[in-house]
């Protein structure tokens, strides 16, 4: 198991370091060159010239790129050009109630979209299946930004659910961690941890779709190949009850595809986060990445874009672990 | 060995006779038997139509601006629905039925020129990679490995914010990126698997040259999954496109009528004064965008060999 893991943590190196290399030219492809898109409107030819010396542009490139390496490997991605704060400073700041939001959906598409996909596989054929594969179609074919303001339009008003931002204008919540429900129960501030899941609602459905979908599609596929297996004849015929062949075999076998999609599928989140907080105010990582953009804030593009894939490359290495924790013969490969 | 070939060639052909038909009259033969495949099929073919002859049916001018005395955005008036103008008209007081039916010729062409390049730049990966195998592969699956690092909007995002000026060629760019690792891998795997298959052995062992297999051989026997992931990606890169326009990284240029733009441009700007200005683009980008999954998903279910009977 230990060298599994070893193996799997080595494998993602060449990827991060690639992937280094073309955050590092893209910068270089930027309009005028990285000063003058870092330095944004506030741009003079002196004040170009000086940053080039400040961050060694007037240097070979290949030490340029081993900087830039250091620089990125202790968190340094100098300022944003909207808030004059550190980058990576904004990115802790932010970073809980992305988090907050990315767990919240994907418990959402979790706890739907797996016994959607085992009653559409269960049932097939049926009604039951065909309103859930169409559903799922329709699902992935919203316009996510879209969806997030008709939930705002249409269901906001009716539920009483706040639409913007995570927290009510009077509430004096502390904050510690920024976690916002973690803090009201570590404060035993009840109302601000009501308040927060309030907030969360709307904009962990509207994310949650595309996941969502995709779960389900993948848990009715998977099921309805273990349903023909072998083994299942066989616990069938000899003699097992039903909720123990369906508990036992189908759901055991049939959930090892989903561990891989709900790996994927923090992908498509983090993608999602940035067009749903940007719709409901929800201010984290999407929002800061959609601010970043509207500004052309190229600091915090970069930091974000680097630090999106990082997340993606270790959760998908997670779930590799994981799916070896669970699969015993994934670890023999 | 001409005579060798020919030799061989007529008692195979018959046996295909035999058979019945051929994998893509069985495919098309199943999918007119199928709901969803004609659902998607007829989708896709009214949507072409309209991006086709969207300039003859239109009834007004969609860059006129008819009543734009009687827009207010600055206190919230937008016209409705009126006489002429059945749909009613955006901030610029144009007539929405018409920029809508145009719209569909814009979206089109955003939707299939970023899948075309992203098909093209991913199957030139993808061949090249299972052609040649060795470090050629390594090095090139590397390369797709890390564009599948970076989450697909993000990297959309990324090649778009490259460029000062976002116009209709850099969405139609940023937005090609997200298929070429997928194509590049789907091509690899597939010619990956025929490297060794019987029938490219049985070419090598006829002394064909090796660029005469990839290309006559090995290629056309791969175009089946990259044409249904192309159906696929249709869909997901007009609503990638949308979501760039959303974001700001799109096409400024306010007289564009594409679907994605309009819906963005009506979110954003005049949701509260005329919400069904954004519930129409969206509606047909949700229709179009489930037309090309149904045929996607019933193409990759009639070209499955293992559904042949």
């Amino acid at each position: 198991m230990l060298r599994f893991l070893v193996r799997r943590l080595l494998q993602a190196i060449p990827t991060l370091l690639v992937l280094s290399i073309l955050i590092f030219a893209w910068l270089r492809a930027l309009p005028g060159g990285p000063a003058a898109a870092l330095l944004g409107d506030k741009a003079t030819p002196e004040k170009i010239a000086n940053l080039n010396h400040v961050l060694g542009l007037d240097q070979p490139v290949i030490i340029q790129y081993f900087k830039f390496l250091g620089r990125a490997i202790t968190g340094d991605f100098g300022s944003s050009l909207v808030s004059s704060q550190p980058v990576m400073g904004e990115i802790g700041t932010y970073l809980p109630a992305t988090i907050e939001l990315g767990i919240c959906a994907m418990i959402v598409a979790v706890v739907i979209g797996i016994p959607a996909g085992y009653l559409s596989a269960r049932y097939r054929g049926g009604v039951a299946d065909n309103v859930i594969i169409l559903l799922t179609l329709v699902g992935v074919a919203v316009p996510v930004f879209f969806l997030g303001y008709m939930m705002q339009d249409l269901l906001a008003g009716p539920l009483g659910l706040p639409s913007q931002g995570r927290q009510a204008a009077g509430l004096d919540a502390t904050s510690i961690t920024n976690f916002a429900i973690l803090d009201g129960i570590m404060t035993s501030e009840w109302d601000a941890v009501w308040d927060a899941i309030l907030h969360l609602i709307l904009p962990a459905f509207a994310l949650a779709t595309i996941p969502l979908a995709v779960i389900t599609r993948i848990t009715r596929a998977s099921v309805l190949e273990v349903l023909n297996e072998d083994f299942i004849r066989t616990a069938n015929s000899k003699g097992l009850t039903q909720p123990v062949v369906r508990r036992r075999h189908v759901l055991r076998n049939g959930l090892l595809p989903v561990v891989t999609t709900i790996g994927l599928q923090t992908g498509a989140l983090l993608g999602g986060a940035v067009l749903t907080e940007r719709v409901f105010n929800f201010r984290g990582l999407g929002f800061l990445l959609a601010e970043g953009i509207e500004r052309r804030d190229y600091p915090r593009l970069q930091a974000l874009l680097l630090f999106g894939a990082l997340v993606y490359v270790l959760v998908n290495m997670l779930v590799d672990v994981s799916y070896g924790l669970i699969d015993p013969r994934v670890r023999v490969r | 060995m001409n005579t060798l070939l020919t030799k061989k060639k007529e008692p195979i052909d018959k046996l295909a006779a035999a058979s019945g038909r051929s994998l893509g009259a069985e495919a098309l033969r199943r999918m007119l038997r199928s709901p969803v495949a004609i659902t998607g099929g007829a989708i896709t073919v009214l949507f072409l139509l309209l991006a086709i002859f969207a300039p003859l049916i239109a009834p007004k001018d969609p860059y006129e601006r008819y009543l734009q005395d009687k827009v207010s955005l600055g206190q919230g008036i937008i016209p409705g629905a009126q006489p002429g103008f059945p749909l009613g008209v955006d901030d610029f007081g144009r007539d929405y039925l018409s920029r809508l039916l145009v719209g569909a010729q814009q979206t089109l062409l955003v939707g299939v020129l970023a899948t075309v390049i992203g098909v093209l730049v991913g199957v030139l990966i993808g061949g090249l990679a299972g052609a040649f195998g060795g470090w050629v592969d390594t090095v090139l699956m590397r390369l797709v490995d890390v564009m599948l690092s970076v989450p697909s909007l993000l990297l959309a995002i990324s090649v778009a914010a490259l460029f000062q000026k976002p116009s209709q060629w850099t969405v139609i760019l940023a937005v090609s990126m997200i298929g070429v690792p997928i194509f590049a891998r789907l091509l690899r795997g597939s010619m990956l698997s025929q490297r060794g298959s019987d029938h490219v052995l049985a070419a090598t062992s006829l002394g064909v040259k090796r660029t005469a297999i990839v290309f006559r051989h090995m290629l056309p026997n791969s175009l089946g999954p990259v044409i249904v992931q192309a159906t696929l990606t249709l869909a997901t890169a007009i609503l990638e496109a949308a979501a760039l326009s959303f974001l700001g990284l799109g096409d400024p240029d306010p007289n564009r009528a594409e679907w994605g733009i309009m819906l963005s441009r009506a979110a954003r700007q005049f949701l509260d004064v005329r919400p069904e200005l954004a519930y129409y683009p969206a509606i047909a980008i949700i229709v179009v965008a489930l037309g090309f999954t149904l045929l996607g998903e019933s193409l990759r279910e009639a070209l499955d060999p293992k559904n042949r009977r």
